[in-house]
C-alpha cells in the first residue's frame, strides 16, 4: 500500500464540523473555516489532556457506581437493594438469559472495554508507538459507536421508579448507584469525543522498531 | 491546488481527491479502513418527508403512557415524562436530567432544527442562522438516546412481569417507530447539506 499524504504535511485541513478541506497558514491559531466559521486545526486541541481529565474522573466515579446500590425494591415481604451486577443476576434467575446478557454487555463490558481501550489509546500515543494503529483506529471507531449503550440501566431505573408505586404492596426507590453510573457514561462520552484518533497516526516515522519497544 | 476538491479522513488524515460514487458505494480511507463518505441516498424531499414523520411519531410517543402496570387493583401508568417527574422527585436529579435531554430535549431539537434546515434547502434558499443550525445539529447527534430508552423499556418491563400485569399503551409502539426513523434520519449526512447549499449559492 502506497503510503498517503497526510493532510497536515501538505498545510491543508479538514473543518471538523462541515468537511470542507482548506489550506491552513503555519500556525495553529485564530483561522476559521470559510464555510462554516468554526475553528479551523490540524489537530483537537489539548485531545490528550481533555481525555485524561474526563477519563480518570470516569475512573473514579466508576466505584460508586458499582459499589451502591442503583435502586431499592421495597415490597410486602421487606426490602432489596440492587447494584448493577446483582440486577443482571436477578434477570438471569428469572430466567430472561437473552436480556440478561444485552443489560450485562450495556452496563458492564461496555463501560470496562471503553476505558480500556481509551487508556491503551492514550498511552500508545503518548510513547509515539506505531504498534498495530489499524487496529487501534478500529478500536476507537467502535468505542465511538457503542459507547451510549450503557445509559440503559439508568433509562431502566427511571422508568421502574416511575411504575413500581404501589403504597405498601411494592415500591422501587432510585440509589446513589444510578447517578454515579450516569456520570460514568457522560463522561467516558466526552473523554472519547475529546481523543483525537489522528494522533495514532502521527507517530515518527521509524525513528525507534516498528514495534513497541518494552523498557 | 483546489483545496474544495480534496477530501481527508477524519479519523487519520490521509489526503484523498474526491471522486463521483456509483450507487451504493462507499469510500474507504485505504490507511485507516473508516468510512470517507457515501453516495448521497435521499433527496431533500425524502429527508424533509422522513423527518417530518419522526416528528408526528414523536408527539404520539410522548402523549401516550409506554406502558401501564396494575397490582392489586391500583393502576400506574407512565410515559417518558413520568419516569423524568418520578426520578427527580425521588432526588437523582442528574438521571432526570440526562433522560429529559438525551430522550426528549435532544431529539426534538434534532427534528426542529433539520426541517428549518430542509425546507428553505428544496426551495434553493438558505435559511437565516443556517451556519448555526448545522452545528446545533452536530452537536446534539451523538446525545440522542432514544434507542437506548426504547430497550430501557423493554427490560423494565421483563422486571415486572413476575411482579404485577404489565399492559404496554401506544407510547410503546410510537418509540419503537420513532427509533426507526431516527435511525435513519441520523444516517443523513451534514457534510452534504453543507455541500448542497454551497453548491445553491454558488
Amino acid at each position: 500500500m502506497s503510503a498517503s499524504p497526510v493532510a497536515r504535511e501538505l498545510g491543508v485541513a479538514a473543518c471538523h464540523a462541515c468537511g470542507l478541506v482548506s489550506h491552513l497558514a503555519t500556525n495553529d491559531e485564530g483561522l476559521h473555516c470559510p464555510r462554516c466559521h468554526a475553528p479551523l486545526q490540524y489537530r483537537k486541541r489539548n485531545s490528550i489532556h481533555r481525555t485524561w481529565a474526563f477519563l480518570l474522573a470516569a475512573i473514579i466515579l466508576y466505584i460508586p457506581a458499582n459499589v451502591l446500590p442503583i435502586m431499592r425494591t421495597a415490597t410486602f415481604f421487606g426490602a432489596q437493594d440492587d447494584t448493577i451486577l446483582s440486577g443482571v443476576v436477578a434477570l438471569w434467575q428469572a430466567g430472561s438469559w437473552d436480556l440478561a446478557i444485552i443489560v450485562f454487555v450495556a452496563s458492564i463490558v461496555v463501560p470496562v472495554m471503553k476505558i480500556a481501550v481509551l487508556m491503551l489509546l492514550l498511552i500508545t500515543v503518548q510513547r509515539g508507538s506505531r504498534w498495530r494503529q489499524r487496529e487501534r483506529a478500529r478500536l476507537y471507531r467502535i468505542v465511538e459507536f457503542v459507547g451510549h449503550w450503557s445509559m440503559l440501566d439508568v433509562f431502566v431505573v427511571a422508568l421502574l421508579v416511575a411504575l413500581v408505586h404501589f403504597k405498601t404492596f411494592a415500591e422501587v426507590l432510585p440509589g446513589g448507584g444510578a447517578v454515579a453510573f450516569a456520570a460514568v457514561v457522560v463522561l467516558t462520552m466526552l473523554a472519547s469525543q475529546s481523543f483525537d484518533p489522528r494522533l495514532i497516526w502521527d507517530a515518527p516515522e521509524s525513528s525507534s522498531p516498528a514495534t513497541d519497544p518494552s523498557p | 491546488m483546489t483545496a474544495a476538491r480534496l477530501t481527508v479522513c477524519e479519523q487519520c488524515d490521509a489526503v484523498y481527491e474526491h471522486r463521483a460514487l456509483a450507487p451504493g458505494e462507499i469510500a474507504m480511507c485505504a490507511r485507516c479502513g473508516s468510512e470517507l463518505y457515501r453516495r448521497r441516498r435521499f433527496s431533500l424531499d425524502t429527508m424533509l418527508a422522513l423527518t417530518v414523520a419522526a416528528l408526528v411519531v414523536f408527539v404520539l410517543a410522548n402523549t401516550s403512557p409506554i406502558v401501564e402496570v396494575e397490582l392489586q387493583g391500583t393502576r400506574n401508568a407512565a410515559g417518558l415524562w413520568g419516569a423524568i417527574v418520578a426520578a427527580y422527585d425521588a432526588g437523582v436529579g442528574l438521571v432526570a436530567v440526562v433522560a429529559a435531554t438525551t430522550v426528549f430535549f435532544f431529539p426534538l431539537l434534532q427534528l426542529l432544527l433539520l426541517i428549518y434546515v430542509l425546507l428553505p434547502l428544496r426551495q434553493g434558499r438558505t435559511p437565516p442562522g443556517f451556519v448555526w443550525a448545522m452545528h446545533a445539529l452536530r452537536h446534539t447527534q451523538p446525545w440522542s438516546m432514544v434507542e437506548v430508552f426504547v430497550l430501557g423499556v423493554l427490560v423494565a418491563v421483563v422486571k415486572l412481569v413476575g411482579l404485577a400485569i404489565v399492559i404496554p399503551g401506544v407510547g410503546l409502539w410510537s418509540f419503537a417507530a420513532l427509533t426507526i426513523l431516527l435511525t435513519v434520519i441520523t444516517s443523513f449526512s451534514l457534510h452534504d447539506l453543507w455541500d448542497i447549499a454551497a453548491e445553491q449559492r454558488a
